[in-house]
């Protein structure tokens, strides 16, 4: 790889997975975690939190488009002028997101169907554009990798937590790709057929995302107070 | 009337912020105070009134299926639109670069004003939304599309300025430490939200 050559020399080689390097994958999930704390990629993680199930497709496109991006930015790191590097991550990243919609549409039209156009905003989702300048441009394609996974999986689990509120108390099931909305009370509770028991259907109205994730960072904080922030 | 329900509708019942969450993080990250926020907001409607049109005549004219018939029509089947997220966003990284340039050269003052907020507005998910929006959308003219775009500017910049004015005064309230600062703010936005859900279903 002759773009290697530029950046500077290590003083010797490291495992790939040295604490140094483990810390890559485990930060993201809390003390750094790109939803609550940098505050990236907040518009897709609101959008499509209405279902589990959009919620662990949409956290698997990231993944693949993170790791993508953050792998081929720091292979090209010595010959990407820094004037147009913007440009050029902003291709890199709608080259991924275009394979990821193609193979969507391909596969699960239904799904495809209901993430609209969130699908082409992972694009614009900041968590990548972040990690790509602050990570992928100034590291090796191994921690570079690393690092992409920690933080799709930070974005994840906060991703699934929402959705996971949304959907109980909204919806009365769950549902997993592949197998559909799973309703674990009996049907006979529901109001509809004479029953005590009535879904929230504010949940699936989008302002509950938004004060869903406030609370989870309330949460979040108040466990570890490093992050209260000063006003 | 077609125009001035849809400009209508993009500021209230399909804003960018409240009803799908686009722009969040630059809505987030630079409403600390209203002067920024108004800055920031002018700046988004400036590029959005002028993406989404281009991106109008880009979509009709080149993606969409048939397209290509004014060139010749042999190319009637050709479908182009698995580019389009890729032209988009080209098409707003070179605008925003262009409007830089163009403002820092005619009008300082401006610059002085919008220039640091331009660079942030290349991802900027509200521009790219509202050019996805526009193709998912189909509107019939470039008019309504150049409307459209304007309305969803002046719907994010409504909401900005309204969740910048409220945290300058919620510094002195006393609310709980681990709240403080990022989880009020979301709880705050979503109270908007639901403020600004009474607008569904409006007709004009």
């Amino acid at each position: 790889m002759s773009t290697e050559t530029t950046t500077a020399v290590e003083p010797k080689r490291e495992s790939l997975f040295s604490k140094k390097n483990r810390k890559l994958l485990t930060d993201p999930l809390d003390d750094s975690n790109p939803i609550t704390v940098q505050v990236l990629g907040i518009c897709s993680a609101l959008a499509i939190t209405v279902q589990v199930q959009q919620a662990v497709i949409m956290s698997l496109a990231v993944l693949f488009v993170m790791i993508g991006g953050n792998v081929i930015v720091s292979l090209m790191r010595g010959i990407i002028p820094d004037r147009i590097r913007i440009i050029v991550q902003l291709v890199v990243i709608a080259s991924l997101v275009i394979i990821v919609d193609e193979v969507l549409k391909a596969y699960s039209p239904d799904i495809s169907e209901k993430l609209s156009v969130f699908v082409g905003l992972i694009i614009t989702n900041c968590i990548i554009m972040g990690r790509l300048e602050a990570f992928a441009l100034a590291n090796k394609p191994g921690p570079s990798m690393l690092d992409a996974v920690g933080n799709a999986m930070g974005y994840a689990w906060i991703l699934l937590a929402v959705a996971l509120v949304r959907e109980v108390f909204g919806s009365g099931a769950i549902s997993f790709p592949g197998v559909g909305q799973v309703k674990f009370l009996p049907e006979s509770w529901f109001m509809a057929s004479g029953g005590f028991y009535e879904n929230n259907n504010l949940m699936i109205l989008p302002p509950m995302a938004l004060i869903t994730v406030g609370v989870i960072i309330w949460i979040q904080r108040s466990r570890n107070t490093s992050l209260i922030e000063e006003n | 009337m077609e125009y001035l329900s849809i400009f209508v509708k993009g500021i209230f019942v399909e804003n960018m912020i409240f009803a799908y969450f686009l722009g969040m993080c630059s809505y987030l990250a630079v409403s600390k105070t209203v002067k920024t926020a108004v800055g920031l907001g002018f700046a988004v409607i400036f590029v959005l009134g002028i993406t989404v049109p281009i991106n109008y005549l880009l979509e009709n004219f080149v993606l969409k299926e048939g397209a290509l018939t004014w060139l010749s029509p042999e190319y009637a089947t050709v479908d182009l639109s698995f580019l389009s997220f890729i032209m988009f966003i080209a098409v707003i990284a070179s605008m925003v670069q262009l409007v830089e340039m163009i403002v820092e050269k005619f009008a300082p003052a401006l610059y002085g004003a919008l220039g640091i907020f331009l660079p942030l507005i290349a991802v900027n998910c509200s521009i790219l939304g509202g050019a996805l929006f526009m193709q998912e959308r189909q509107y019939p003219s470039i008019g309504e599309a150049t409307v459209f775009g304007l309305g969803s500017g002046v719907g994010w910049l409504l909401a900005i300025v309204a969740i910048a004015a409220i945290r300058e005064k919620i510094r002195y309230s006393n609310i709980p430490a681990p709240l403080k600062g990022l989880g009020i703010t979301f709880i705050l936005t979503g109270l908007m939200g639901m403020a600004f859900m009474a607008f569904m279903g409006i007709e004009i």
